[in-house]
């Protein structure tokens, strides 16, 4: 990787605001960063792209002192500086927004942003002194927040907002942001992006990390790649093309968006009726859910990671039970009252890739072979009751899966937490796509999975509908919820907030049903 | 009628002794606990410091002397927790459990070998422990009713230590709700990344919380043996360091309504004492084992669910591990 396409700054006039040199760190035998150099111009938006495990989180962790780099040089506005802690790091003026935000549920908004900055000893005098300044920041900015309002109580939209206002009370003036959109609808990662312009207009240094690559040619200035731990290409982003990105991140032309194409249904095969589901405080988590699902069709269920789509998913797959309603597959009708476990629902020809494949998809310490047979054994067993598994057909069969499924490295007995997220992924959809359900409830099925996998994963979802599966996709990715469905549910608050077929849709409506406006 | 009014006083004179070491126990696991590192070696810590006090009291004679090393080494065993609970991050009950078992054999162990009395400490004359402090015209004021009885009774002939415990429930509320640090100590105990990412040192805090629930349970320890007592018997704690921590439970990790636990406890222990033998009606005599038995009856009853839900701090048992 000696030839890094690497553009001169455009602006040389502006002093960098960060200048990282040959920032190198390595957790056991993994170098999750090799060799970095990054240039940040101050006063810019700079986005960081790479996939999974390509080392930004890594890499701004380090920057902002939650781990030490084991080489390297840092300067801050041509300073140079070493820091230990994220007190130095807030010392030297840069605050960071964290994917997971740090904030403590039961305290009031005021109470977390002077956490560790109080003024006084005396807490009721510091945080009448934050409050006035605060009052200030808010107008300066436009980050209204009620400074009173418990946290946990706050929306997603708005915790992000306090945990900028906390990094502006300390004086940032270099903001970090990690994934910020994860968690948001559209409209909210609109209005986010609004609040980076106008800090930018005040002269604050941004820094954005994602792997969106629309949020960096909607926001940013310039945009830095990282593929493998390494800095593969600067770049200006009014002089790249979302699909230069991709290649740069994967090291291989990809096709970034694919081209939904309508095809034939068949009759009905899944009907959910009623669903509700409350949970031991007697709060509805879903209610009154209803829709249908066709042969040769997929449902994707679009929404804000938590508004009960997981719920769903497990009602679906027979893991919960329903407070009330019936699911109806091929006419097995399955309620509240009757409920089945999901050994049955599989004998119904039902298959379910679940959303966090290492809580409920696969076994890490297993080898492949064994993951790949979990739930299937029958397949691999013989003898009275098949009571007893035979090693080569274990390992064959997994063979044949690796094969079709392209899971590298092919080795049926190696240690499943050995292969990447990608990879394990692929091993899971093997081995539910091998029982050739008539169903499939995939939840997530791309969350941590390289954009090469992700291709493939997609590709094979479109094969099973093509030939005729029911494919009910439950995604917090609206692009992939776009690209694959034929109809798309969206939920709000544990109800079905609209559904809308595929040729009918845009992001813009979606987006306001996912915040809950009808 | 006078009589009963009495009998009333005095069982409440006799609630405020008894709870005393619950209630700086208490405060100390609010502390610990509030700070996220679970303290069930509240009991073995009491134990070492009522037998540490008593010992040095005895050798030395002085009260102070007795308090100050009471202090010193339950303080030091909340070290050892910590050491294993936050620097080594090992799982907390387990540490407190191993300092209750190691307390428990320990005083008797070395009890028996400076004293050679069974484990026990010598018994402790009245300048070698802390005495009630009569305070200015209680002997006059015995004859007012009502008011002059509470006065005598209730408020005046108590030692120093009853005080210090009172003044320890307005010293926590007073440090964890309006105090810069009390802030950061509860978010310790809520969310120790988000403390950790605002600059401010987690285990520089827990240890910190833990150093002050052992300065509290050591005052308890010492209050036991040299103050209430007068000597040190092998196990004297009988289970007050359990009591303590349901207290506190029972008081959602707040001090005022966990000062009120304490003194429901006390008054259970108080009322045992006093109704020895009374007769009641359609009863007979009065089983003391019933009433003994109450408080314990009553933890279990309360825990089961009667109090609502107590909701404990989010990272409580937890060791801080950051990602990755």
């Amino acid at each position: 990787m000696t030839g890094t396409p690497s553009l001169a700054k455009s602006r040389p006039d502006l002093p960098f605001a960060i200048t990282m040199s040959g920032i190198c760190k390595r957790f056991g035998s993994v170098q999750a960063n090799d060799a970095i150099d990054l240039n940040i111009a101050s006063g810019d938006i700079h986005g960081i792209v790479g996939e999974n495990g390509a080392g930004k989180s890594t890499l701004v962790s380090i920057l902002y002192g939650f781990y030490t780099a084991d080489s390297g040089q840092i300067k801050i506005s041509g300073t140079p500086y070493t820091n230990n802690s994220p007190a130095d790091s807030i010392a030297a003026g840069i605050g960071m927004v964290h994917q997971h935000f740090m904030l403590v549920p039961n305290f009031t908004v005021l109470e977390n942003i002077i956490l560790g900055h109080e003024n006084d000893r005396n807490l009721t005098r510091s945080m009448e002194q934050a409050r006035h300044m605060l009052m200030n920041l808010a107008n300066q900015y436009g980050l209204d927040v009620n400074l009173d309002a418990e946290v946990g109580d706050l929306p997603v939209s708005l915790q992000q907002r306090v945990e900028i206002l906390k990094a502006l009370y300390r004086n940032a003036k270099i903001l970090i942001l990690d994934e910020p959109t994860g968690v948001l609808t559209p409209q909210e990662t609109e209005q986010l992006f609004d609040i980076l312009r106008s800090l930018k207009q005040q002269g604050v240094t941004i820094l954005l990390i994602t792997h969106k690559l629309r949020e960096i040619m909607a926001v940013t200035d310039c945009v830095s790649v990282m593929r493998g731990g390494r800095m593969i290409a600067h770049l200006d982003t009014a002089k790249t093309t979302p699909e230069e990105l991709a290649e740069l991140m994967v090291g291989r032309p990809v096709q970034v968006q694919k081209q939904w194409h309508q095809t034939q249904t068949g009759a009905v095969v899944v009907k959910v009726e009623n669903i509700h589901l409350s949970n031991a405080d007697n709060q509805n988590l879903l209610s009154d859910i209803s829709f249908t699902v066709h042969a040769g069709e997929i449902v994707g269920v679009a929404g804000v990671a938590g508004n009960g789509q997981s719920e769903l998913l497990n009602i679906l797959a027979g893991i919960t039970a329903p407070s009330a309603g019936a699911i109806t597959y091929h006419g097995h009708c399955i309620t509240a009252e009757a409920p089945a476990n999901a050994q049955t629902i599989k004998a119904l020809g039902v298959a379910h890739v679940p959303e966090d494949r290492h809580a409920s998809g696969i076994v890490l310490p297993f080898t492949a072979a064994e993951n790949a047979a979990l739930g299937y054994e029958d397949n691999v067993s013989h003898g009275y009751k098949n009571m007893f598994i035979s090693p080569q057909q274990l390992n064959a069969r997994c063979a044949n899966l690796m094969q079709e499924f392209d899971v590298r490295p092919p080795h049926p007995d190696l240690k499943s937490s050995l292969f990447s997220g990608g990879n394990q992924q692929k091993l899971v959809l093997a081995r539910e796509m091998s029982a050739s359900p008539s169903v499939l409830l995939v939840g997530q099925p791309t969350r941590g999975v390289d954009i090469g996998a992700i291709e493939f994963i997609h590709q094979q979802l479109i094969n099973m509908r093509d030939s005729g599966c029911a494919i009910i996709l439950v995604s917090v990715e609206l692009d992939e919820i776009m690209s694959l469905s034929d109809r798309i549910m969206v939920m709000n608050n544990g109800q079905i907030m609209g559904m809308v077929n595929r040729s009918d849709a845009n992001v813009k409506d979606i987006g306001l049903l996912m915040a809950g406006v009808q | 009628m006078a009589e009963l009014w009495l009998q009333f006083v005095l069982t409440i004179d006799a609630t405020l002794r008894v709870a005393t070491p619950l209630i700086l126990c208490a405060m100390a696991g609010i502390f610990s606990e509030r700070s996220g590192i679970i303290d069930i070696s509240l009991e073995g810590k009491m134990l070492l410091s009522a037998f540490t006090a008593a010992t040095v009291a005895a050798l030395y004679g002085s009260p102070w002397l007795g308090l100050f090393c009471a202090v010193i080494v339950s303080m030091v065993f909340s070290l050892i927790h910590g050491f294993a609970c936050i620097t080594h991050r090992g799982n907390q009950v387990i540490s407190g459990l191993a300092i209750n078992i190691l307390a428990s054999g320990l005083t008797v162990t070395i009890g028996i070998a400076i004293f050679a009395q069974g484990g026990q400490t010598p018994f402790l004359m009245s300048g070698q422990r802390f005495s009630a402090i009569s305070l200015p015209f209680a002997e006059a004021a015995k004859n007012i009713p009502i008011i002059g009885t509470i006065y005598a009774e209730v408020i005046s002939g108590h030692n120093l230590l009853v005080w210090v415990a009172l003044l320890s429930v307005i010293l926590t509320a007073h440090v964890l709700f309006h105090t810069s640090f009390g802030l950061r100590l509860r978010a310790v105990g809520e969310k120790p990344e988000a403390v950790d990412t605002a600059g401010i040192s987690v285990t520089l805090m827990r240890y910190q919380a833990v150093l002050i629930a052992g300065l509290l349970c050591g005052i308890a320890g010492a209050y036991l043996s040299i103050a209430h007592g007068a000597g040190f018997g092998r196990e004297m704690t009988a289970g007050k360091g359990y009591i303590a921590l349901a207290a506190m439970i029972f008081g959602h990790w707040r001090p005022i309504p966990a000062l009120m636990a304490c003194l429901m406890f006390g008054f259970l222990d108080a009322i045992a004492a006093r109704l020895q033998g009374v007769e009641l009606p359609f009863f007979g005599p009065m089983p003391t084992d019933l009433i003994l038995v109450l408080p314990y009856v009553l933890t279990v009853i309360l825990l089961a669910g009667f109090i609502g839900r107590a909701v404990p701090p989010k990272a409580i048992g937890q060791p801080y591990i950051k990602e990755r």
